[in-house]
């Protein structure tokens, strides 16, 4: 039963196995693939001394190269903060007015503006800040929070009801009618001298019903013309921009849920240089409040700190 | 000597046998290791196990399948760590049953989601991810909006996890529905059981823009916002020469 015979037609041996008559060839593997088999247990070997490799009881073998794939990436991070070190040196010292009336001082806060704004930004503003229902657009020239540079670069680092000790948006929108503070009716007839405030066709009857109920519920915030309150963020009622719809419906709607929009703080996951960078960036490529020109600063000595923007994940 | 595989070939038995020997020494090696090991168990301050809504909501992310096309895993690369923040720690991952890992990136990373975005955006674009992410190509999930959440048996899920190593303590078990109902009310307070229980960190508020019931969106929103805001790290010490591997 084991014999091992030589195969006529292929000319190779045979195994010696034989089951009713059917032999099975034994092709030996290609000499390139045994080569390289063995290479890669040799390799196997050379890099068990090299690198981190075997477990044991009370740790394991570091390998002869100390490598760490932490320390690797603090390093490239590193790499990373020098590249940028003459730059974000630069942001630092510069004031936002002072980056703005530097051309390329600011070409450089613009370009890494734009890279922050497209992964953190633009998922609620929308990539080019026009922003959608329930998110400001940033691209006109209403601003809740202010549009000047310094009130922009606040926004961003303190966020709205974000949670952060020092965030906007200590005034609240009330959900007048789900909470039934005002009766549908109530709400209804709001409605319609929302929609008047604004110049647009209402019923008059309504209007009138309502002006009471404006003067006492929605004019210490909205004012009794509606005109808003910037320093508040309280929206104008007599413009054209509106956060959350401007139909019939949308209007009833926000009075009835009273929603209160949200943005996070990005201290934490920003570095100060790059929420300066990002200011310049919105301000520049949205529509900001102008400025007053200010003179270009002195090019300033590379102090970049890689450790902190790195503790900020950038 | 060449010949004594005939042995294993010829008996069901011995190759049996021998598989089981020789796959147990992988696994002695390569596994068992990790389970005794400090550098793969580090305790990292912060991390603590989910709070039951929030456990819930995982239940639901698990159960929706979002790892199909979502990991949790920030791994220690320069490009990632620019984009989505600090490498995630194998501790941060410590209590999830199953973990999230991986590098299956259809949609983006969620380790370092939360707090990145407000409630109220997550809730959009869970209903209609095209709403506010026109490129988006995830599947719209607004039933989890009308869906009300089941929690009857939230108090067992604790147990159960409890059963495969995570903290809970029989507080935490006895009180799991009421500490659930009390992470979507906003007026709960400062002084309520579940921050006693669970850390002042803990975020009560209502989720998903709907005070009249606890849903399932209320759940996974309140998941998805705790995820990797556990860990401080503006004290965590990554280059301390314990911390590296």
């Amino acid at each position: 039963m084991s014999e091992r015979e030589r195969d006529d037609h292929s000319g190779t041996e045979t195994t010696g196995h034989e089951w009713d008559g059917i032999k099975e060839l034994d092709t030996p593997l290609p000499r390139w693939w045994l080569w390289v088999w063995y290479g890669s247990m040799v390799w196997a070997a050379v890099y068990w001394v090299l690198m981190p490799a075997w477990p044991g009881i009370t740790g394991y073998t570091k390998g002869l190269l100390g490598h760490s794939d932490r320390a690797q990436v603090a390093r490239e991070l590193d790499g990373l903060a020098d590249l940028r070190r003459a730059g974000e040196g630069r942001l630092k010292t510069a004031s936002l007015q002072q980056i703005e009336a530097d051309p390329e001082l600011q070409a450089y806060a613009m370009q890494v503006g734009q890279s922050v704004f497209g992964d953190n930004c633009a998922t609620c503003h929308g990539a080019g800040g026009a922003g959608a229902k329930g998110y400001p657009s940033l691209r006109d020239d209403v601003w809740l929070w202010g549009g000047k540079l310094d009130a922009i670069a606040h926004t961003i680092r303190v966020g709205v009801r974000s949670g952060h000790a020092g965030a906007l948006g200590e005034a609240v929108m009330p959900a007048f009618g789900r909470d039934q503070m005002l009766t549908g009716a109530q709400v209804a007839d709001l409605t319609e001298y929302v929609m008047a405030l604004s110049g647009r066709r209402a019923d008059a009857a309504a209007v009138a019903r309502a002006r009471q109920t404006y003067a006492d519920q929605c004019a210490a915030c909205h004012g009794a013309g509606g005109g808003g309150d910037a320093a508040r963020g309280v929206p104008d009622l007599t413009d054209a921009e509106w956060l959350y719809g401007s139909t019939r419906t949308d209007i009833h709607d926000q009075i009835w849920n009273g929603r209160n929009g949200v943005m996070p703080s990005w201290e934490v996951r920003f570095s100060p240089e790059t929420i300066k960078a990002l200011a310049v960036y919105v301000h520049a490529n949205a529509g900001g409040e102008p400025e007053p020109v200010v003179s270009a600063p002195a090019p300033a000595a590379p102090a970049g700190e890689g450790a902190d923007a790195r503790a900020a994940g950038r | 000597m060449w010949k004594r595989h005939e042995k294993f070939e010829r008996h069901s038995l011995w190759l049996v046998i021998g598989i089981i020997i020789t796959v147990s020494i992988g696994g002695l090696v390569e596994i068992a290791p990790l389970f005794y090991l400090e550098s793969t168990i580090e305790r990292v301050k912060g991390v603590r196990p989910y709070t039951p809504l929030e456990q819930a909501g995982r239940d639901i992310y698990v159960r929706e399948g979002c790892y199909v096309c979502h990991s949790q895993m920030v791994r220690p690369l320069r490009d990632e760590v620019e984009r989505y923040g600090h490498y995630s720690l194998a501790a941060e991952s410590m209590y999830d049953h199953p973990f999230q890992w991986g590098s299956k990136r259809t949609g983006p990373d969620l380790a370092r989601v939360g707090g990145k975005y407000s409630d109220n955006w997550h809730v959009d674009h869970l209903k209609n991810p095209r709403a506010v992410v026109p490129e988006s190509n995830m599947p719209p999930y607004a039933f989890l909006a009308k869906t009300e959440l089941d929690y009857r048996a939230i108090d067992k899920h604790l147990k159960a996890l409890k059963a495969v190593g995570v903290p809970y303590t029989q507080d935490q078990i006895d009180n799991a529905r009421a500490d659930l109902e009390t992470q979507v009310d906003q007026f709960a307070g400062e002084k309520s059981g579940l921050k006693q229980r669970y850390g002042a960190k803990v975020a009560q508020r209502d989720f998903d823009g709907d005070p009249s019931k606890i849903t399932e969106m209320d759940a996974l929103v309140a998941y998805l916002q705790v995820l990797g805001t556990m860990v401080d790290f503006r004290t965590y010490k990554a280059e301390d020469p314990e911390n590296l591997r």
